[in-house]
């Protein structure tokens, strides 16, 4: 029975496979960046991105359809216009990161839904909106792959200089010239790591995976290390029970698998080991030195 | 002894409102200088200026030959994110830069490293601990323990025994003497003139202009100190442009 429930979706059904790996793929490469936009206080930078990613995509559908592939490129270049022209102002000019962006991912997600419904259907735009993991061809499931690939790889290259400039900026600039580059560099993972989570679930949802396993491991772990190990793994059971949740109950894929995160970042708020509501209540006593 | 630092002309501020005016003059390599002032004299922006982040207005600061990575900079109000979870150790072990860079592993010698750079500041046993979790004068301790690493030929402390007690001044001034007497130069701001007096053989006295910079008898005089306060800090929204550049050299 239990195993009917929660393995034989996955061995009967190809689709389930497919959606399992590319929910692993984009765990692996998204959860890390969630955990670095949390520490950087970027979270709802990663949701403004999702948004800004939208009018790219939006012309990928309007030129070919329903084709991955072009709104996939459309989807990077409208994110990476956006994040270099908001790094840019604020590097610049000294206005917030955080202000900069605004600007550009109400501009974009306005012309985004213009794009769409000029000439899709409502079905199109749901789609859009909220992906369909479901719908992995070989093809889709390669290019995610590929992009939480090129996410760790590069994640490796920049982690020390991304570290350093997170905990102490004015220290990074006196002693290297590498701390622009790096923050662009992961500005560029948050634009991959979106349009990857865009085509499985969707612009609104994409950013799901990313921050909330960040909120999850942020409770349970004190060092970078470990939280993004517990990030990765949250992500992934969130991924695998959505898909068992989705499949048993006809809940679509997408939000699915963010209400699992849901359930457990709930849990982590009130049960964490750092910090939880009930491990503040009930503290330990205290040490003699 | 060669210059290492000179200061050719020059003039730092914000927004073209100079901060420091016009300033002349040579730091000879291994010099111990203190740079006392009132407060907005202009002590931390010479420093920005010194350390490549603030840009003159006018003139220009020349470091004889030495790179960014010689330079160790401690800032007035260090810009570091308390909440981030990093250990001291390994915040401490970013002082290493230098010598890893990106990828560099941190082997046993750096390890050993690390360790006698933090059982310099005595905070041997705080390895582990949150950098979250240090009091201030901890802190401060802490980031001694990197400029430590850092291993700087030109090292710049920005009022480090701020909100500090004596027992951790005294042990940071230790530190700095044992910089001088390995023949780095050292620049640092401070506000105590018993302390500058004690252990500074140099010292500029700047009140947005220098007011004097000589060796530390000379310049702590009391007729300095007042015209220090004196020329205190003339902030005017509508000043008019400096002409002191129009005009012929007087120093040559």
């Amino acid at each position: 029975m239990i195993t009917e429930v929660l393995i034989a979706p996955f061995t009967e059904f190809e689709f389930m496979r497919r959606a399992l790996a590319a929910v692993i793929a984009l765990s692996l490469g998204g959860a890390p960046i969630g955990v670095f936009l949390m520490l950087r206080r970027m979270s709802l930078v990663g949701d403004a991105m999702a948004h800004a990613i939208l009018p790219g995509a939006a012309i990928g559908f309007l030129l070919s359809g329903l084709n991955l592939f072009a709104m996939t490129t459309g989807g990077l270049i409208a994110g990476f216009t956006v994040a270099i022209l908001a790094g840019v102002v604020s590097r610049t000019t000294g206005l917030k990161e955080d202000a900069s962006l605004a600007t550009f991912y109400l501009a974009s997600l306005a012309l985004g839904v213009t794009i769409v419904s000029i000439k899709g259907t409502n079905i199109d735009l749901l789609h859009v909106l909220f992906g369909n993991i479901l719908a992995m061809d070989d093809q889709t499931l390669l290019v995610v792959a590929f992009n939480a690939t090129i996410t760790l790889l590069v994640l490796a290259v920049i982690y020390r200089p991304l570290v350093i400039e997170s905990v102490d900026p004015l220290f990074l600039r006196t002693v290297s010239r590498a701390g622009a580059p790096a923050h662009l560099a992961f500005l560029a993972l948050v634009v991959i790591n979106l349009v990857n989570g865009f085509q499985a679930l969707g612009t609104l949802l994409a950013v799901g995976l990313m921050i909330l396993p960040a909120g999850i491991a942020r409770f349970w772990s004190r060092d970078i290390t470990g939280m993004i190990c517990i990030a990765v793994i949250a992500a992934v059971i969130s991924g695998y029970a959505g898909l068992v949740l989705s499949f048993q109950t006809k809940v679509p894929s997408g939000p699915a698998i963010i209400l699992v995160a849901t359930v457990l970042y709930a849990g982590s708020v009130l049960f964490g080991s750092v910090g939880g509501v009930i491990r503040q209540m009930f503290p330990a006593p205290h040490l003699e030195a | 002894m060669a210059a290492q630092i000179q200061f050719r002309d020059v003039t730092l501020g914000y927004d073209r409102h100079p901060a420091v005016h016009h300033l002349n003059g040579e730091v000879p390599s291994g010099a111990l200088l203190a740079i006392v002032g009132p407060n907005g004299a202009g002590k931390s922006t010479l420093f920005r200026g010194l350390v490549g982040i603030l840009k003159p207005l006018a003139g220009s600061i020349a470091t004889d030959g030495l790179d960014v990575r010689d330079i160790a900079y401690l800032p007035q109000t260090a810009d570091i994110d308390r909440s981030f979870p990093i250990s001291v150790f390994d915040l401490v072990g970013t002082g290493l830069w230098r010598a890893t860079g990106f990828f560099g592993g941190i082997g046993k010698a750096s390890r050993e490293k690390i360790g006698q750079a933090l059982a310099a500041v005595g905070l041997t046993g705080f390895e582990n601990r949150a950098i979250g979790t240090l009091s201030g004068g901890q802190l401060q301790r802490m980031l001694f323990a990197r400029v430590l690493l850092q291993d700087a030929r030109l090292i710049v402390l920005d009022e480090p025994f701020n909100a500090i007690d004596a027992k951790t001044s005294a042990d940071l001034l230790a530190l700095i003497k044992r910089w001088h007497a390995e023949g780095r130069t050292v620049l640092a701001a401070l506000h105590d003139m018993d302390l500058v007096r004690g252990n500074f053989p140099q010292t500029l006295l700047l009140a947005r202009e220098p007011v004097a910079w000589a060796t530390t008898s000379e310049v702590l005089t009391a007729e300095n100190l007042l015209a220090a306060r004196r020329m205190c800090e003339a902030f005017d929204d509508s000043a008019a442009p400096c002409v002191a550049d129009d005009m012929p050299s007087q120093a040559a």
